[in-house]
């Protein structure tokens, strides 16, 4: 059995570029990571205040060895966002699709990554997008490692990516929640998104904390963490697992990831290890195991 | 310029015989398991009443729309091909459907299946329109319900495909089937279930401090004496951010856009759709009448306004928006 692959995920955030330039770093001197993915993915409106630093992250990647794949917006809605997903669709070797739109874009028979963030549950969806150049699927965040077992199984000319560590990107809006809650409109937001790098907190009335809201997308206030035994995930069909950009103690979550993936840590070390970086809410992952995304379960 | 078609709700029998009765051109209705997005007990159609209901449909000159809506499930693919083949056994005009797995089969199986795209799907550009249409033959695009009015209209000319549009009724704030906030709280989620907050999550606690509906013992909202309190959908309640309590995502507002009808009519929208399969035929009698008559004064060159005022009422929370028709809304 090969070990499972580490990625890391499209940044999500609306971060400055000297944030950018020091997570990329990291993630460059990272022996355990083998593909990065970079883009925009949730705000077009960004897209000019990334796009250098993105850029240079790409060169600093590149010259570690990591292979880049760049990312598709995921739920474009302007004619400039549609425009920026067309092109990228057309100048990528390998592009991670994020929504359908991309898909009409990429050159006939061009392989594609179907991001999380596409909604692919089942073996059917997967295998037809696979007959158009679908080579993985990062598995949308609310399948279980049994429906990802029945994909897998179905589809083996598939490799299956699982989101490993993050805050859960749960939803998309036309509207901006950041902009909204600043009292402006998406058209006026001011990139207030900026002021919260891992997502603005939402409480519910009990005060307790709840969601993260991110520009128009809204993820979960606790972080994602496939703790499952590696075994279970490669018998799941999981070939890599990706980590989500956050803040914090990155060196840390890599090197915990790194000795999971080689069989150094269990889940139980994994999760352990990874509290100690102090991550941006409490460990979760219900998902996993079919259950609220919000709950933390013991393997079972 | 043709008339537009109009699309009513009906979870039950009763519910589509009272919206074809009233004036709609179109019902949609889905069968009684979990490949439609409305999987509430008490509501959708056994096969025969299926039939049925095609029948009926067709002596009163309307056509029958089965959503087969939701994410075929991981292994379970089957069923969703059952009620495909139960809804063209009917003699469906069309099918709804959102995945991509379950257009696949519907395609390969039925080349002739007239097909919908459902809102669950999110299409809401040209390209992903193209992308229905090419892979599947998609005829139809249900759009969600985050888009402006006149990105509508610029949509209209980007594409061949017939366009529909909700015009009232329940309000999703998110893009549909984007959204796994229900399944995040109580482990379903319309995507994966076909329901969202779903009511066995649903308790109400009542002590000093008001009301307050949670969900999976999350509290969604809290209200206090004099309030009247809803259900707590999640994207629908109150919430705290940056320091100061408010509804977050969406006021409790339902969608009432008789007053871009005309606007939705012009721009070459092929048919209009209501929300609320779950709302019974009362409901739908009123809702279905209101849009015939205001279609039917487009049609004859008169002013819909009067019939925006029939139907106030019916909001949620008795409020009502114009949403993302407005491009303030975002």
């Amino acid at each position: 059995m090969s070990a499972l692959e580490l990625t890391v995920g499209p940044l999500m955030f609306l971060w400055s570029p000297e944030r950018i330039a020091d997570y990329y770093a990291a993630i460059a001197a990272s022996p355990d990571v083998s593909r990065v993915y970079l883009g925009e993915v949730v705000c077009g409106k960004r897209s000019p205040l990334t796009v250098e630093p993105l850029l240079l992250a790409e060169e600093a990647l590149t010259k570690a060895g990591k292979a880049v794949v760049w990312a598709s917006q995921a739920l474009p809605a302007t004619p400039r966002e549609a425009r920026s997903v067309r092109e990228l669709a057309e100048a990528s070797a390998l592009l991670e699709v994020n929504d359908v739109a991309a898909l009409a874009s990429l050159p006939k028979g061009a392989a594609f990554v179907a991001g999380p963030m596409l909604n692919l549950y089942n073996q059917s969806a997967v295998a037809a997008l696979a007959a158009r150049g679908c080579r993985r699927i990062c598995a949308n965040v609310e399948l279980s490692l049994e429906a990802i077992a029945a994909i897998a199984k179905a589809c083996p000319q598939v490799e299956i990516e699982l989101f490993a560590y993050g805050r859960l990107p749960l939803a998309l809006s036309g509207r901006c929640y950041h902009a909204r809650a600043h009292k402006a409109h998406k058209d006026g937001c001011l990139f207030v998104c900026e002021t919260d790098p891992d997502g603005m907190i939402v409480r519910t009335v009990d005060g307790e904390p709840f969601l993260a809201v991110n520009g128009i997308q809204t993820l979960s206030y606790g972080v994602h963490l496939a703790d499952a035994e590696v075994g279970r995930l490669a018998a799941a069909g999981v070939k890599a697992l990706r980590i989500s950009p956050h803040t914090g103690d990155v060196h840390s979550v890599l090197a915990a990831f790194g000795a999971f993936v080689r069989g150094d840590l269990d889940g139980a070390g994994l999760r352990a290890a990874v509290t100690a970086t102090r991550p941006p809410g409490p460990l979760i992952n219900g998902y996993l195991y079919g259950r609220a995304g919000m709950l933390t379960v013991a393997e079972r | 310029m043709g008339s537009i078609e109009l699309v009513c709700p009906a979870g039950s029998p009763p519910m589509l015989r009272a919206a074809v009765e009233a004036g709609a051109d179109s019902v949609y209705c889905g069968l009684r398991d979990e490949t439609n997005a409305r999987n509430f007990p008490g509501l959708n159609f056994s096969p025969a009443e299926m039939n049925e209901a095609v029948a009926f449909a067709r002596d009163h000159g309307a056509k029958v729309l089965v959503a087969i809506n939701t994410f075929a499930r991981a292994g379970a693919d089957e069923t969703w091909r059952q009620s495909v083949d139960t809804a063209v056994a009917a003699g469906a005009h069309a099918v709804i459907v959102a995945d991509i797995g379950v257009l696949s089969y519907a395609r390969q199986a039925y080349p002739d299946l007239r097909l919908h795209l459902s809102v669950q799907a999110a299409a809401n550009s040209a390209e992903a329109i193209a992308f229905y249409a090419e892979s599947f033959g998609v005829r139809r695009v249900v759009l969600p319900r985050v888009m402006t009015a006149p990105e509508i209209a610029t949509l209209v000319k980007a594409t061949s495909v017939e366009l529909e549009a909700f015009v009232f009724g329940g309000l999703c704030v998110m893009a549909e089937g984007r959204c796994a906030l229900s399944s995040y709280a109580t482990g379903r989620s319309p995507n994966l279930s076909g329901v969202c907050s779903p009511p066995e999550a649903v308790s109400f606690e009542t002590d000093a401090n008001g009301l307050t509906p949670r969900l999976a013992g999350v509290a969604i909202d809290r209200f206090g004496a004099h309030e009247a309190a809803g259900y707590p959908t999640l994207c629908k309640g109150r919430f705290e951010a940056m320091g100061e309590t408010s509804y977050l995502f969406e006021d409790p507002v339902s969608l009432n856009a008789m007053a871009v009808l005309r606007d939705l009519r012009s721009a070459g929208v092929k048919a209009i759709k209501v929300e609320g399969r779950q709302r019974g035929k009362t409901y739908v009698r009123r809702v279905a009448a209101a849009f015939r008559g205001a279609i039917d004064a487009l049609d004859a060159g008169r002013d819909c306004e009067p019939f925006a005022r029939m139907l106030t009422d019916l909001a949620e929370g008795g409020r009502e928006t114009e949403g993302a028709y407005k491009r303030k809304w975002r």
